[in-house]
């Protein structure tokens, strides 16, 4: 089975954001990769090693630190690394799934998996917009993932605990919310392993202009319209009056 | 282009789902200001649809959708927004309308906004807010063109005004939904056999900096001295430290508990989805600038591990 994921690599949320004009100021920020793209990675693996197959990661490279999140997804199972040399920190994922699109054509490719969300996705996901850009069936909020004969049995999960599952017609697009297990760790020594012999393949991006077509008039932290009376002191202190309030509340 | 507004309302089984009336409600303020329809969309079998403030409803009543299907549901939109141009196409950013909005979007080449807050008109063009970076970001957006796709965060808007009677028109589906690739198989309804963590009085919740399974113990332990039970974010559960049931959030349970005593969640907006009606919210955090900040009533910046503990010697 020839199966790919559609990677994003994204602003990280753990440090402040700082904003240039209407938008993150990309060149200070850390890029790393979407969390439900492990997800998918991983997914995407369980899949190849219960019916055979290669994995394929390909990713657009926004500001040229693609390499190590390649290698990373090479040394948990992926077979093969493709990134779109792109050098464009504020691609919207409009661009950047056409351009994924674009280069997933041509790996005629049986199962897509992309996370099914991104804290960047202004513009909606990546994952449903290459499943529309390759005419080709789109299921999200995935937790689990059988393949076989042309066909994928997949269960997507609703609110309130309820979920359902598909039959679908191969080729399609599975936004994974989470893999059938948890993501596999890859050893440090094996990543650089990896990035001293691994080859990355490189695409040119496809330019024919499509884009979010959102003009953004503002970035900035939320308006605060309330903020959490903030308990002061060490660990010690701090658990003192938390027991104090919940005796007072009779919730302790 | 008209200035119609259209919501596609979100069902299971046949019960609509709160989100539908909340956009309905929305969508009527912004109809009004451009002298425009707000019409509610159901696609379902056997749906009771006169139950929205809309202007009008129009429900598709075929069996092919009496479930949930991203392609069949999708070519339906898709025909639908083609034919009647609406200036505004409203959907849920949620299990069902996140398969939607962006394939619609890719598929009529018009913009899309995700993860909106809110939706207001300023010089007469549309101004979508968007809450973006796990909640660390607004952005106020103006999307060009002559029509709109915007995913609307559930609880954004209230439910009350978008209740009503309005009677639906019931049409044909606008395009043929044979051959579909899609096919739903089963409906797999919440697993038992764990504590029903919604009926819980006192909830300690743990997220991702819990830092491993091998410390959920110590939560456990917390936990038992305060007569409450463990629940959990979704990258916990994702990580399998805790079992599925235990999830709060959008993709998990809505939970309304007397305490939720946080250890370590940001609060992203999906799980504030979930949690934000508790009657006591204490979040325990390090990061000062984590968006949970702003909706706790009590936080304090601090180590969880070392506050846990003391709080053990204490209880």
């Amino acid at each position: 089975m020839n199966i790919v994921v559609a990677i994003k690599h994204i602003p990280s949320i753990a440090d402040d954001l700082p904003v240039k004009g209407n938008n993150i100021d990309f060149d200070s920020v850390d890029f790393v990769l979407n969390e439900f793209d492990e997800q998918a990675i991983e997914q995407a693996v369980l899949v190849k090693e219960s019916v055979g197959g290669t994995v394929t990661v390909v990713g657009v490279d926004l500001i040229g630190e693609l390499d190590n999140v390649l290698h990373v997804a090479l040394a948990k199972g992926a077979d093969k690394a493709v990134k779109v040399t792109a050098d464009e920190p504020g691609a919207d994922s409009h661009v950047q799934a056409k351009w994924l699109a674009e280069a997933i054509k041509g790996l005629s490719p049986d199962l897509i998996f992309a996370g099914v969300q991104a804290s960047n996705d202004l513009d909606g996901q990546i994952g449903p917009m290459i499943a529309a850009y390759l005419d080709i069936p789109y299921i999200g909020g995935v937790s689990s993932v059988e393949a076989a004969d042309g066909t994928a049995i997949v269960t997507k999960e609703f609110s309130g605990g309820n979920a359902a599952k598909y039959s679908v017609g191969l080729p399609m697009v599975v936004g994974v919310q989470a893999a059938s297990k948890p993501p596999r760790y890859a050893p440090v020594s094996k990543v650089r392993q990896v990035a001293q012999t691994a080859t990355i393949e490189k695409v040119a991006p496809a330019s024919d202009g499509i884009g979010a077509g959102l003009t953004i008039k503002k970035m900035a932290p939320p308006v605060m319209t309330g903020h959490a009376e903030m308990i002061e002191g060490s660990s010690k202190e701090v658990a003192a009056k938390i027991v104090e309030l919940l005796k007072s509340k009779g919730l302790a | 282009m008209s200035n119609d507004i259209f919501v596609i309302a979100e069902q299971m089984d046949g019960n609509l789902a709160e989100i539908s009336f909340e956009m309905v409600g929305k969508a009527k303020e912004l109809a009004a200001f451009w002298g425009g329809q707000a019409v509610a969309v159901v696609l379902g079998r056997s749906v009771s649809t006169n139950v929205f403030s809309s202007d009008s409803t129009l429900y598709i009543d075929d069996p092919n959708l009496a479930q949930f299907n991203p392609e069949a549901y999708g070519k339906v939109i898709e025909a639908l927004v083609k034919e009647k141009s609406p200036r505004v196409v409203m959907l849920g950013w949620t299990a069902t309308g996140m398969d939607l909005a962006a394939w619609l979007s890719a598929r009529t080449g018009k913009p899309c906004v995700a993860y909106a807050k809110d939706l207001c008109i300023e010089n007469d063009a549309l101004v979508v807010n968007s809450q973006v970076y796990g909640g660390k970001m607004t952005a106020e957006v103006a999307p060009d063109g002559d029509m709109a796709i915007v995913a609307c965060v559930a609880g954004s808007f209230p439910a009350e005004t978008g209740r009503g009677t309005t009677s639906a028109t019931q049409i044909a589906s606008p395009i043929s939904l044979d051959g579909l690739k899609t096919k739903f198989v089963e409906a797999i309804k919440p697993a038992g056999g764990d504590v029903d963590i919604t009926g819980q009085d006192k909830l300690v919740s743990v997220g991702r900096g819990i830092g491993g399974k091998e410390n959920i113990e110590l939560a456990e332990e917390l936990a038992g001295k305060l007569g409450a039970v463990v629940s959990a974010s979704r990258p916990v559960v994702d990580a399998g430290w805790l079992p599925r049931t235990r999830q709060v959030g959008k993709s998990g349970l809505k939970v309304k508990p007397k305490l939720y005593l946080m250890l370590g969640i940001s609060g992203a907006p999906e799980h504030l989805e979930g949690m934000k009606s508790a009657e006591l919210i204490i979040a325990i955090n390090t990061d000062k600038k984590a968006p949970i900040f702003n909706v706790a009533h009590y936080g304090a910046t601090a180590d969880l591990f070392e506050v846990a503990e003391a709080m053990l010697e204490l209880l």
